[in-house]
C-alpha cells in the first residue's frame, strides 16, 4: 500500500517585503478555504491535545480544527467563541510558537499545524460573511460591573460576564476602546477594523463602553461602588513607558514606543495632513530595544518613509525577545539590527533635535536574575551612528495614575497591583485585577487568561459572596 | 455631549471662551487641572488648563488663542455644537494653602489659567497681588475677573496702550523688593515664566509656574511631555502640570515646543482654516 502523502503546512501568502514596507495594508493576507481545509487536515486530533495545555485560555484546538476540515466554518467559530471572545486578535498576534504550536505534535518531526493561521481564517469568514448571530446569554442577575480598561484582559472579561447575566459597563481613558490593540499594535499587524467590530459584538450583546474616562480621575474606584456597581476589574494596562536615563534623552526626535506608536496608530499620523496629529518621518532611525514593540517600531518608521531604521539591543541575536515571526518581517521589510550595542548618550543640533546616538560594545558575561547572560560593557568600544528619530523600546512600568488615587489597593515593590494569581482578587474588596498592570508587560493571550480567571472568580463572587 | 453652551470671541477672534458641557469632569476638576479636547473624529489631541467650572451647571471653560490647525478648528465650533471628546480632569491640583503675601503673574491666555487658581488662594485667605500682562491693551482678558480675585491688580503692556508700559517683571520687581513675598505664581509664554523664575530667584521666593508641553494621551503613558525639573525628567501630564520655577529647564521645553513647527503650518495651510 502507497504511504499516505504527507501534506505540507500551509503557506500564508503575503504582501512582497518591498511593497509592504511602503504602506499599512496587513502583511499576511489570509489563507484560502481551500489552504485552510488541507491545513487542517495535518491536525493529528490528539486524544490528549498538548497545543490546549498550551492556551492560555484552553481553546479546543482539536475540536475547531476538524470542523475546519469538514467545512464548518461557522460551527467552527463557535467552538473558538466557548473559550476565547478574541479569536481574530489572537490568531494574529499570539506567540503561537511559544503556545498552542510549540506543544503541537505534528511539531515534533516537521511544521506545526498552522493553529494561529487557522483560527484567523475561521474568525476572519464570520466577521466579513458571518452570520452575525450572537452567542446565547444568561438570564439578568441584576449585578453591575465595570471593568477599567478596555485592551484584551478587560473585553475578555467583559465578554464573559455580559454572558454569564451580569451588567457591564466598560471605562476607557483613550477617545478608542481596544487599549493596546489599538494605541500600540500597528495596523499592518492588527487592522484596527477587527478591534473595533470585536469591540461592536460586545456592545451588541449589552457591555456599555464609556470613552473618555480616566478612572483615577473623572471617577474614583470607591464612587464606582457608589453608584451601584458590585464589582471591579482593573486591566489598566502597564503604560508608563521605561526611557533609559542616558544624556540628552530629551532632544526632539526621540520618543518613548508608547508615543510613537500612538501617534502613529491611535491617532493616526501617518494620514496627516488628512488627520491632524503630526509625527516625526525620521529618515534615519534607530529603535532601541528588541521585543515586539520595537520591531513594530521600526517597521513603522519605515513605513513612514525611513531610508534607514535600525534596531540596536545590548544582548545577542539569540535573546531578542521578539516572536521569530516579527523579526524576520522586519529584515525582510529591510530593518538593520546592531547587536550588543547599548546607547550611551545622544547628541543634537542648535534646535535640539538628536543628530546621533553614542554607543557602546558589549559583550555576554555570566547569566543575570533573568536567566539570561548579562551584557557587559568593552571599555573604550564608544562609536556614533547618526539618527534623525530614535525610539525606544525597552519596555513598560506600572502607571502609577489609578493606583495613587485608590485607597487600599496593595502594589507590590515594583508598585504593580498585588493579585491572586489564580482568581485575580486584589487586597481591596470587590476589586479584581489583571493584565500587564500586575504580570508587567506580557502578552495579549496572556492578559486575557488572567481576564479569563478573575471573570469566573467574579461571577462566583457576585452568586456567592466574597 | 460636550456641547458648547457659551461661546465667547476675546480679543478681537483671536482668543476664544467656550464653555463647554461636561459634568462628570466639572464635578471633580480643580484649580490648576486641565483636560485634552479633541474637535472632531480626525482631530488631534489638545491639552488646556480649565479656566473656570460649574459644577452645578455641569459646565468647564476653557479660554485659547487661536494659533494653528487645531485651534483654528476649535474656533469652527458654535454654541450648539460639541467636542467630540473631552478627558479630564488630568494633572494635579494647585496645592492651595494659606502662604501669606502673595504675587500672580499672568501672561496671554495663560491669564485664563491662572485665574481658578488666582482665586483660589483669595479664598484661603492669602493677601494676593496680581500682574497680568500682554502685548497691547486690546489683546488683554480678564481684566475684571482679575480683579475681583485678587486684592491689588497691576497692568502691563508691552506696547505701552494700558497699564504699565513694560514687562510683568518690571512690576514684579518693585513688588519683591518690597519683601515679605512668601509665592509667586506664573503662568504665561514660557519666555515670561522664565524670566519670571529668574527674577524671584534672586529674592529666593517660592515659584510656581504651569508648563505646557506637547502632549498625547495625558495619563502618564506615552512620556512626550517630558520636562526636565531639577536635573530630572518629570512628566507635566501627571507629576505637573504645575512645577517649581527655579528647577525647569525653559529652554529644553521651548525647543520641544517647537518640535512640529513645519507640520503645523503646512497642516493649517491644507486646511483652508486662518488664524
Amino acid at each position: 500500500m502507497a504511504k499516505k502523502e504527507k501534506i505540507p503546512r500551509q503557506i500564508m501568502p503575503e504582501q512582497a517585503p518591498d511593497i509592504r514596507a511602503k504602506n499599512f495594508v496587513e502583511v499576511p493576507l489570509g489563507l484560502t478555504p481551500e489552504a485552510a481545509i488541507k491545513e487542517a487536515q495535518r491536525c493529528m486530533q490528539c486524544k490528549k491535545p498538548a497545543c490546549v495545555e498550551g492556551c492560555p485560555v484552553g481553546v479546543d484546538i482539536p475540536g475547531f480544527i476538524k470542523l475546519v476540515a469538514e467545512e464548518k466554518f461557522v460551527e467552527s467559530i463557535r467552538k473558538i467563541w466557548e473559550k476565547n471572545a478574541l479569536p481574530a486578535v489572537c490568531g494574529r498576534v499570539c506567540p503561537q510558537e511559544l503556545q498552542c504550536e510549540g506543544k503541537c505534535i505534528v511539531g515534533k518531526k516537521g511544521d506545526p499545524v498552522a493553529i494561529g493561521n487557522l483560527e484567523r481564517f475561521v474568525a476572519d469568514k464570520e466577521r466579513i460573511s458571518g452570520s452575525g448571530e450572537l452567542p446565547p446569554k444568561a438570564a439578568p442577575t441584576g449585578k453591575k460591573v465595570a471593568v477599567v480598561g478596555s485592551g484584551p484582559s478587560g473585553l475578555t472579561v467583559a465578554g464573559d460576564l455580559i454572558l454569564k447575566g451580569h451588567q457591564v459597563t466598560v471605562f476607557e481613558a483613550f477617545h478608542k476602546p481596544g487599549g493596546v490593540l489599538v494605541y500600540g499594535i500597528p495596523e499592518f499587524r492588527l487592522p484596527k477594523d477587527i478591534v473595533f467590530s470585536e469591540v461592536a459584538s460586545l456592545e451588541k450583546l449589552g457591555v456599555t463602553v464609556d470613552c473618555n474616562a480616566v478612572v483615577g480621575r473623572t471617577v474614583s474606584i470607591d464612587e464606582l461602588f457608589e453608584e451601584g456597581y458590585d464589582a471591579v476589574y482593573l486591566g489598566v494596562g502597564a503604560g508608563l513607558p521605561r526611557f533609559l536615563n542616558v544624556p540628552g534623552e530629551n532632544l526632539v526626535g526621540i520618543f518613548s514606543a508608547n508615543e510613537y506608536l500612538t501617534r502613529s496608530n491611535l491617532m493616526k499620523a501617518y494620514l496627516f495632513p488628512e488627520y491632524d496629529t503630526p509625527i516625526i518621518r525620521g529618515k534615519n532611525v534607530i529603535t532601541l530595544g528588541a521585543g515586539n514593540v520595537a520591531m513594530d517600531s521600526a517597521r513603522t518608521a519605515l513605513r513612514l518613509g525611513a531610508k534607514k531604521s535600525r534596531i540596536v539591543y545590548r544582548r545577542s541575536r539569540d535573546e531578542v525577545p521578539a516572536r521569530g515571526a516579527e523579526v524576520h518581517h522586519a529584515e525582510e521589510e529591510g530593518v538593520e539590527f546592531f547587536f550588543l550595542t547599548s546607547p550611551v548618550e545622544f547628541k543634537g543640533n542648535e534646535q535640539g533635535r538628536v543628530t546621533n546616538m553614542v554607543g557602546l560594545k558589549m559583550e555576554l558575561g555570566e547569566p543575570d536574575d533573568s536567566g539570561r547572560r548579562r551584557p557587559v560593557p568593552i571599555e573604550g568600544s564608544e562609536f556614533e551612528l547618526d539618527c534623525d528619530l530614535a525610539i525606544v523600546a525597552v519596555g513598560a512600568g506600572p502607571n502609577p495614575l489609578l493606583t495613587q488615587t485608590t485607597e487600599g489597593l496593595a502594589l507590590n515593590r515594583w508598585d504593580y497591583i498585588l493579585a491572586d494569581e489564580a482568581t485575580g482578587k486584589t487586597s481591596k474588596k470587590g476589586v479584581w485585577a489583571g493584565g500587564d498592570i500586575v504580570t508587567g508587560s506580557a502578552t495579549v493571550i496572556l492578559a486575557m487568561g488572567a481576564g479569563r480567571l478573575a471573570a469566573d472568580s467574579i461571577h462566583d463572587y457576585l452568586t456567592w459572596g466574597w | 455631549m460636550f456641547k458648547i453652551v457659551e461661546r465667547e470671541e476675546m480679543t478681537g477672534g483671536t482668543v476664544i471662551r467656550n464653555e463647554i458641557n461636561a459634568p462628570l469632569i466639572a464635578r471633580k476638576a480643580k484649580p490648576g487641572q486641565f483636560v485634552i479636547l479633541k474637535a472632531n473624529e480626525t482631530g488631534e489631541r489638545i491639552p488646556l488648563t480649565m479656566a473656570d467650572t460649574d459644577p452645578e451647571k455641569g459646565t468647564i471653560t476653557i479660554i485659547y488663542m487661536v494659533v494653528g490647525k487645531s485651534t483654528a478648528l476649535f474656533r469652527e465650533l458654535k454654541v450648539g455644537d460639541a467636542y467630540q471628546d473631552i478627558i479630564g480632569p488630568l494633572g494635579a491640583p494647585t496645592h492651595i494653602e494659606k502662604f501669606g503675601k502673595v504675587v500672580c503673574v499672568g501672561g496671554g491666555t495663560g491669564i485664563a489659567v491662572l485665574h481658578p487658581i488666582t482665586r483660589a488662594l483669595k479664598e484661603a485667605g492669602n493677601d494676593v497681588t496680581c500682574i497680568i500682562g500682554a502685548r497691547s491693551k486690546d489683546i488683554l482678558i480678564m481684566e475684571d475677573k482679575m480683579k475681583n480675585a485678587s486684592h491689588d491688580l497691576r497692568i502691563c503692556t508691552d506696547d505701552g496702550s494700558y497699564g504699565h508700559h513694560g514687562f510683568v517683571t518690571d512690576v514684579l520687581k518693585e513688588i519683591l523688593e518690597k519683601g515679605d513675598i512668601k509665592l509667586v505664581v506664573a503662568i504665561g509664554p514660557v519666555p515670561m515664566m522664565k524670566f519670571v523664575s529668574k527674577m524671584t530667584k534672586e529674592y529666593n521666593v517660592k515659584t510656581m509656574v504651569s508648563l505646557n508641553p506637547i502632549m498625547v494621551d495625558g495619563t502618564g503613558m506615552c512620556g512626550c511631555c517630558r520636562v526636565s525639573v531639577g536635573g530630572q525628567t518629570k512628566f507635566a501630564c501627571v507629576d505637573g502640570p504645575e512645577f517649581d520655577g527655579h528647577e525647569v529647564d525653559y529652554d529644553e521645553l521651548m525647543l520641544r515646543l517647537l518640535a512640529y513647527q513645519e507640520d503645523e503650518k503646512r497642516s493649517l495651510e491644507e486646511s483652508g482654516l486662518r488664524l
